[in-house]
């Protein structure tokens, strides 16, 4: 394991398992899942629709509704303090203030009713103990901050008189307005135009620059990570199967998931051309998980013990960890598809 | 913003002539006058009683001279009430009907708004079923019911409140329950179902991710964007109430015009059947206007150049 750097060490997610209850039994949608977030760095969170990476982040500001939701086990050590044990109320100084969280769908995010610059102001007012003229003189300043031309007119108007990245901009000068340790950014991207998302992501790491700000990234889009993060965590059925720094996961990916990932992403660095290949099947039912490997059923390699018994941490490097059977000393030699493609 | 008043203000007289054409001319196609359900009248009688009215003239004409009438104002002489202009019978009427409407909605929106809220907000817990048990029962038990039930237990029993007639504030009471329960129990449902679409929005997850506290998402948040498919059924349901009701307004012996619109008809008493009806457009179509201008003021969407 990685020596962590208690300075350095903002978050410490641990052992955390969230279930949902349903008419139909309980959803198990994060089972086990260990991360952390240094200060000041970006962390992607990878995985598909539905793998639970979603709702790691929205527990971690206590923003999934409880119940049916609940926190099972685990802690969430974010400056000290355990996140995990607070009450609702007690959240309530911890977001906004110390993390933020940007959502998917700009269009829906913000409030109809209400100007954007008074949107801004709320968080100021409750955190800041501003007064209301400051509060507006900062959420002005936001706006230009976050590349908004003409932000005194701007503060004025209402959402619908802006476009989806403009709405995005001033999700992040909501979100960024306390000047907050964590940003969660939950697809951020997803659903803006290819251009806009280039945009939205320079913006997110000048102002990391700025602020000093931590971030972790949820995506499934590995455009995206590759452009801003310095780690990534590989996520799959409610569990992260491979952490590691940007350059290993994209170069040295040792989880047969990671490969079905990168190898579904269009390249521009091959000479031939090279069919993208889409990952058979679908992720397992959450109500009840397998007992071995998650993704063994989708797995070219699957052996049977991977269907019998969840692997167990394999360390790779200091900071690459991959969760399985494969790395196994017994475990036939199975050559990065990848690699043949010409990429380290 | 004064181009879309003018326009709307257009198309309100062209409802309301609209609205005018139709009532009169479907009027006149029922069989019968408004004279015929009396003893036999002499045929000269009758001569002089349709000249007096116009009567006598084509339908178009009468028609002509109808809408020239009510140009001035002018809704014409009853033929039933002798002596009376249907304007001064709507004067007479209409303030205590216009009272008691009022009161009502008034009413209805204040507990229809807070039920409505609090169930929304704590949904599929004790108070929520006690709402939608109660508003279900006040949709579907009739005024007349509610009516002649608190005349018994308040009126009769307990004397709490004068059974029937009008003049002192405790007249009003038990006929403003009445009339506005059914409207309670309308806006307590409507209000919860969008209190809950409402919760379940993006932004509502946005103002808590800002850390603010449950009261301030629920005022700021909540409530302000659930309430606006209220006030569309507000503006309609006023219409409609302040112009009376027959059934509470004779339960309870009200001097209002709620009568008027189904007794004209069955009188065929013309002039008064068009004069409320006018008068009921006319009152529609202010709402409606109202209730525009004031979601401009609170939905920034629909505010107009």
């Amino acid at each position: 394991m990685e020596k962590l750097n208690k300075d350095k060490l903002l978050l410490e997610v641990k052992d955390l398992h969230v279930s949902f209850d349903t008419y139909a039994g309980e959803v198990k949608a994060v089972r086990g899942v260990n991360f952390h977030v240094n200060r000041g760095e970006t962390l992607a969170i990878v995985g598909e629709s539905g793998c639970g990476k979603s709702v790691t982040a929205q527990t971690i500001m206590q923003l999934i509704p409880m119940p049916p939701g609940k926190i099972k086990k685990g802690s969430i050590i974010f400056d000290g303090n355990d996140l995990a044990k607070y009450s609702d109320k007690k959240m309530e100084s911890v977001r906004g203030k110390e993390i933020s969280m940007v959502f998917q769908d700009p269009m829906t995010s913000l409030n109809p009713t209400m100007k954007v610059g008074k949107q801004i102001m709320e968080g100021l007012i409750k955190h800041q103990k501003m007064s209301k003229e400051e509060a507006k003189k900062r959420a002005v300043e936001m706006l230009k901050l976050v590349g908004l031309p003409t932000p005194e007119k701007r503060a004025e108007q209402y959402p619908h008189e802006f476009s989806g990245g403009m709405r995005q901009r001033a999700m992040i000068a909501i979100a960024l307005a306390c000047n907050p340790k964590l940003l969660i950014a939950d697809e951020p991207t997803t659903a803006l135009d290819v251009t806009i998302q280039a945009q939205i992501i320079e913006l997110m790491k000048d102002l990391q620059i700025k602020l000093d700000t931590a971030i972790i990234l949820i995506t499934h889009d590995l455009g995206v990570v590759a452009k801003i993060s310095d780690r990534i965590a590989v996520m799959y059925a409610g569990v992260i199967v491979e952490s590691g720094t940007s350059n290993e996961i994209f170069y040295k990916p040792k989880h047969p998931y990671t490969w079905g990932l990168l190898k579904s992403v269009p390249r521009l660095d091959l000479e031939r051309k090279e069919r993208l290949l889409p990952i058979y099947g679908t992720p397992p039912d959450l109500f009840s998980p397998p007992a071995g490997c998650p993704f063994a059923a989708r797995c070219d390699y699957a052996m049977k013990i991977c269907k019998e018994k969840y692997p167990q941490k394999f360390g790779i490097t200091d900071t690459h960890h991959v969760h399985c059977w494969l790395q196994h000393e017994m475990a036939p030699e199975v050559k990065h598809p990848l690699a043949e493609g010409g990429t380290n | 913003m004064l181009k879309y008043t003018l326009k709307r203000a257009l198309m309100a007289i062209l409802t309301i002539w609209v609205v005018v054409t139709i009532t009169f001319f479907l009027m006149n196609s029922i069989p019968g006058d408004p004279f015929t359900d009396q003893k036999k009248i002499p045929p000269e009688i009758m001569e002089k009683l349709e000249k007096k009215y116009g009567l006598d003239q084509p339908l178009v004409v009468q028609y002509g001279k109808y809408l020239k009438n009510i140009l001035k104002g002018d809704l014409g002489d009853s033929m039933k009430y002798k002596n009376r202009s249907v304007n001064s019978i709507i004067e007479e009427g209409f303030p205590v009907s216009f009272k008691v409407g009022m009161l009502a909605i008034i009413f209805a929106a204040v507990v229809g708004i807070t039920f409505g809220t609090i169930a929304g907000l704590n949904r599929a817990k004790f108070f929520d079923f006690l709402v939608i048990i109660l508003a279900v029962i006040g949709v579907s038990v009739p005024s007349f019911v509610f009516a002649a039930l608190f005349q018994y237990v308040f009126g009769v029993k307990l004397k709490w409140f004068p059974v029937a007639r009008w003049g002192t504030p405790a007249h009003y009471v038990m006929p403003v329950l009445a009339l506005g329960i059914g409207y309670v129990a309308y806006i307590a449902r409507m209000m919860r179902t969008s209190m809950l679409d409402v919760l379940n929005q993006d932004y509502i997850r946005t103002a808590r991710a800002k850390g603010l506290s449950s009261t301030q998402v629920t005022w700021r948040h909540t409530i302000r964007n659930a309430i606006l498919p209220i006030v569309t059924i507000l503006g309609v349901s006023i219409a409609g109430i302040v112009v009376g009701s027959f059934v509470i307004e004779n339960i309870f012996a009200i001097p209002g015009i709620g009568k008027h619109f189904v007794q004209s008809i069955t009188h065929q008493d013309y002039t008064l059947i068009m004069g409320t009806t006018v008068f009921y457009a006319v009152i529609l179509v202010v709402m409606m206007f109202l209730i525009d201008i004031f979601y401009g003021i609170v939905d920034p969407r629909i505010r107009l150049e």
